[in-house]
């Protein structure tokens, strides 16, 4: 990937320009706003909303990390194995539910604000983590699996050294999963009042303002962009060491 | 009759087959053996035109296989290979009459073709026909896999390494049965395989392939004999070679005057069977019988006086 | 660990405790407007005593049936006889707390009353699955499931909740936001199928091809929703301003062309991953010997490698089909209609129930497409795999 060595640095310097130095841009937009409309968003800097935003998308896949991980390895035990099948039912049918949806749900529940928006992303955030992490369980190698209890590890020492380690590069896969579609619905977030970046583009749709929308929606294209082929990256490092 | 031409494949420098030549009579079976490497495949998968001939030429019948279109020239040559290859989303019927259906045959005909050919190979037609490979046996799948080959009535028959995937037991029927079905049709069979007694088991004429080049071409009896080379040598096997030899000459050959102990051996039995019974019941000669009949006695002596006419 | 002695279902138990737990929360809600938060009623507070009685006896019955393990049957005819409980508590509670409320009240079911339908949806789910029901038992289920809701619906029972109410009063725009949902998820799902699928061959056929189209398209899925529609603006919109024809044609910076773009832009990545990875799923064996038999190059991809993906290339709509129905609501931000109007609507507005009318009509949707979707894949999956 030659191509990625020259684009990544740009896409870098263009979004740390776009956040930080978003004055810059004016040439390049105001022929999208509307005329003696403001061209560049003043109301919050793009720097504290990118922030807020990806601090929100930290929070909520942190956690669900966690409660995923736990809940997989939870089910994968044998005192747990009665809930896999019911498991397999909420995943299947819980991801079949809208981003969207689950964040509009979220606000008759629990009001205006970053609580929704946090719960929907941990809640959504939930599924994908929890699928690939039982995946990655499972379907460990037999041979692998025999070796381990064969020199004596015990059942801790094999979930530890052996399990966890094996089901990594699955599990972070549904993380890298996870974050988009945060990234996502944490950008829809600011229609329920969370500040995010979605804000930016919500107002520019609010005033017919196009330089707003393209502002917010290529700060958030290019950091999910980013984000996603950093985590790609961890994963194919990560795949290479363990020879897969 | 297939004519094979100063045929050579060159991959960059390398030269999987090197300006190979043999003429193949019609209704024989040859088996082209060799390791992993040696061309041999290749060279099988030259003649289809699977892979294209970087020189050289080969002709069936006289007429030369590149002037028609591969694909209409396939359809013309029967194909099997190891695995079986079949298309695990068509029923047992609609795989055997795969290229018939290819070729445009009407419907009856290839009904009528499919369930002749799984007569053939001992498979009740009703039984089979609709039945999905995957709910066969490997040694069905790997009968439906040759019938499928044979649908057409090919002019040729190439095999690579068709019966690789088969655990040992049912392997020696295989070769039996392919035996029995060739001499029947009279087909035309070139097989790939690196197993040495296979291809002495089934051969008319046993060619060995070493380095993209065609060592030896003969009979069985003449390789095992007379190897050209020391790789060829190799190849045979040289402790088993007495016994090689053995397996080729039925018992029939050395019938004697006089009787044995025991119990008889029929025959077209080989030397080979009667050496090792001789030796498992400690007698000097055992009887030869034919549909219960005596016909006499094969004696040891014997056996060790023709095993040693070609040490 | 499940003991099968004592024959208790390990998940019945939790469905059971999660049940009786839920009816500690306010199984209703009171408000005085459409606005405005309402007050919580206790499941047994929603009307008289011996009219409560028999709702909570049904779903206490319900959740008592989930326990034994195995018995799937009974746990599903227990889901059925909660879920009717639940119902019989709504509208009855509806009615009463209504008709001592002023006139613009609404009554709102809550927490205890979505918990509790999820814990019996769940169950009933838990014991279908463990029937392994074949796929045409499943479009069955799955057809009386839709009717009864529909009748439900339809019969008016539940027409003194707030939601039906807000629906009532929009039902001709809910119509034509439905059509235009529908319009949008599967005429984006269609334009994708007509642009992937010959990609996908081309990429199944060509290496390079493959290897420039896939990351690309994997980088537009990741950009979030509101950015691609928001991006799709400028760009339709310079074209709907200098390419002749295509203001006639509707295409603008905003409204449904912009929106039905960005889905297109999104669905490409299933159908034509999809498509590659399942036509080259075919066992090489099997290529190999199409290859020798003297099929061309045409007929292997008609006869063996498309029949031997379709599975695969059809989840690979299936994921599109659902993923469009939920992005579709993002539509209803730049004016592209469907479901997402009310729910932005509703959003704008704090009417909780506005965004319920346009939410649960797109999870409800959702899941059934996604069940069809997945019938589908299975029955072209019907013949025996190769063991091999």
């Amino acid at each position: 990937m030659k191509i990625g060595w020259i684009l990544r640095p740009l896409l870098v310097a263009a979004l740390l320009a776009l956040v930080l130095r978003p004055e810059w841009f004016t040439p390049l937009l105001a022929p999208l706003a509307p005329a003696n409309g403001p061209v560049i968003y003043t109301r919050a800097s793009l720097l504290s909303l990118s922030l807020s935003h990806l601090a929100l998308v930290a929070m909520a896949s942190a956690a669900a990390t966690v409660v995923a991980v736990t809940l997989a390895i939870l089910v994968t035990r044998p005192a747990g194995a009665a809930f896999r099948p019911l498991s397999r039912t909420i995943t299947n049918m819980g991801q079949t539910f809208p981003p969207v949806a689950v964040l509009a749900l979220a606000v008759p529940a629990l009001g205006f604000g970053a609580g929704p928006t946090l719960v929907a992303l941990f809640l959504y955030g939930l599924l994908p983590i929890f699928e690939n992490a039982v995946t990655g369980l499972t379907n460990l190698p037999p041979a692998t699996m025999e070796a381990a209890r064969g020199i004596g590890l015990s059942r801790w020492q094999r979930l530890w050294r052996v399990e966890l380690p094996l089901a990594l590069p699955v599990t972070l896969t549904g993380i890298r999963l996870s974050v988009v579609i945060a990234l996502g619905t944490a950008t829809i977030g600011s229609t329920v009042a969370a500040r995010t970046l979605g804000e930016v583009i919500i107002a520019g749709l609010l005033t017919n303002n196009t330089a707003f929308v393209v502002q917010g929606g290529l700060a958030v294209g290019l950091f999910a962009v980013l984000i996603y082929d950093a985590m790609v990256q961890l994963e194919t490092r990560l795949a290479r060491r363990m020879g897969g | 009759m297939i004519e094979i031409d100063r045929i050579t494949k060159t991959y960059g420098d390398i030269r999987a087959v090197d300006s190979v030549s043999m003429t193949v009579e019609t209704g024989t079976i040859t088996v082209i053996v060799g390791t992993s490497g040696s061309g041999k495949t290749t060279l099988l998968r030259m003649i289809n035109r699977l892979e294209e001939p970087t020189s050289g030429e080969v002709r069936i019948n006289g007429d030369s296989t590149l002037s028609v279109k591969p694909h209409i020239l396939r359809r013309r040559i029967g194909y099997a290979i190891q695995g079986h290859g079949l298309f695990p989303h068509h029923t047992v019927g609609r795989n055997i009459g795969a290229v018939p259906q290819l070729l445009g045959w009407p419907r009856d005909k290839i009904a009528a073709r499919v369930d002749e050919l799984l007569a053939l190979f001992s498979m009740d037609p009703a039984q089979f026909r609709d039945r999905y490979p995957a709910e066969l046996s490997g040694g069905q799948q790997q009968r439906v896999g040759v019938a499928r080959a044979l649908a057409s009535r090919p002019d040729l028959l190439l095999m690579d390494e068709p019966f690789g995937a088969l655990d040992p037991i049912i392997r020696t029927r295989a070769q039996e049965d392919l035996r029995h079905i060739q001499q029947r049709l009279g087909s035309t069979i070139m097989l790939v395989t690196h197993d040495m007694e296979e291809a002495i088991r089934l051969g008319d004429r046993v060619a060995v392939m070493d380095g993209g080049h065609l060592v030896q071409h003969g009979t069985p009896a003449e390789i095992i004999a007379a190897p050209a080379t020391d790789f060829v040598a190799d190849m045979v096997g040289d402790v088993e070679r007495p016994l090689r030899l053995l397996s080729l000459i039925p018992v029939a050959e050395l019938v004697e005057e006089g009787t044995a102990e025991g119990e008889a051996l029929s025959a077209d039995a080989s030397l080979r069977d009667a050496l090792s019974a001789c030796l498992w019941s400690g007698r000097g000669a055992v009887p030869v019988a034919e549909d219960g009949v005596p016909l006499g006695r094969v004696t040891l002596d014997a056996i060790r006086a023709r095993a040693g006419q070609h040490a | 660990m499940t003991s099968p002695g004592v024959g208790i279902s390990a998940p019945g138990l939790l469905f059971a405790v999660l049940g009786a737990a839920a009816l500690c929360v306010p199984f209703m809600t009171l408000a005085a407007n459409r606005i405005v938060a309402g007050e919580g009623v206790m499941a047994w507070g929603v009307a008289s005593l011996p009219v409560v009685l028999p709702g909570l006896a049904a779903i206490a019955a319900g959740l008592i049936m989930g326990l034994p393990a195995g018995r799937n049957s009974l746990r599903i005819a227990g889901a059925a006889l909660g879920v009717g409980g639940l119902l019989w508590l709504l509208t009855q509670g509806a009615s009463g707390l209504l008709a001592e409320a002023g006139d613009y009240a609404r009554v709102s079911p809550s927490v205890s009353f979505w918990c509790l339908l999820v814990v019996f949806m769940l169950l009933m789910a838990d014991a279908l699955a463990a029937m392994a029901p074949g796929p045409l038992m499943r479009g069955g289920v799955l057809a009386a499931v839709l009717a009864v809701l529909g009748a439900i619906l339809w019969s008016g029972v539940l027409s003194d909740l707030s939601v039906m109410r807000e629906f009532a009063s929009r039902a001709d725009a809910f119509g034509r936001e439905f059509l235009r949902h529908l319009g949008l998820a599967f005429g984006s799902l269609a334009a994708a199928a007509v642009i992937g699928f010959p990609l996908g061959v081309l990429c199944h056929r060509l290496a390079s091809l493959r290897g420039a189209t896939l990351p690309v398209l994997s980088f537009l899925q990741t950009i979030p929703s509101l950015a691609m529609f928001g991006l799709m603006i400028p760009i339709l919109g310079w074209v709907g301003a200098n390419l002749p024809g295509a203001r006639a044609l509707g295409i603008a910076g905003i409204g449904f062309a912009p929106a039905f773009l960005a889905l297109v832009l999104y669905s490409l990545l299933p159908v034509v991953g999809n498509t590659v990875a399942g036509l080259a799923s075919a066992p090489p064996a099997a290529l190999e010997a199409a290859r020798g038999m003297g099929m061309t190059p045409l007929q292997r991809l008609l006869r063996v490698e498309f029949p031997l993906g379709l599975p695969i290339i059809l989840t690979g709509l299936r994921i599109v089909l659902v993923q469009n129905i939920g992005l579709a609501v993002i539509a209803g931000l730049i004016g592209g209609g469907g479901f997402g109007t009310f729910v932005f609507q509703g959003l704008n507005q704090t009417a909780t129930d506005l965004i319920l009318l346009g939410a649960l009509p797109t999870v409800v949707l959702a899941l059934t497409a996604a069940i069809v979707m997945d019938i589908l894949v299975e029955l072209t999956r019907k013949t025996p795999k190769d063991s091999a």
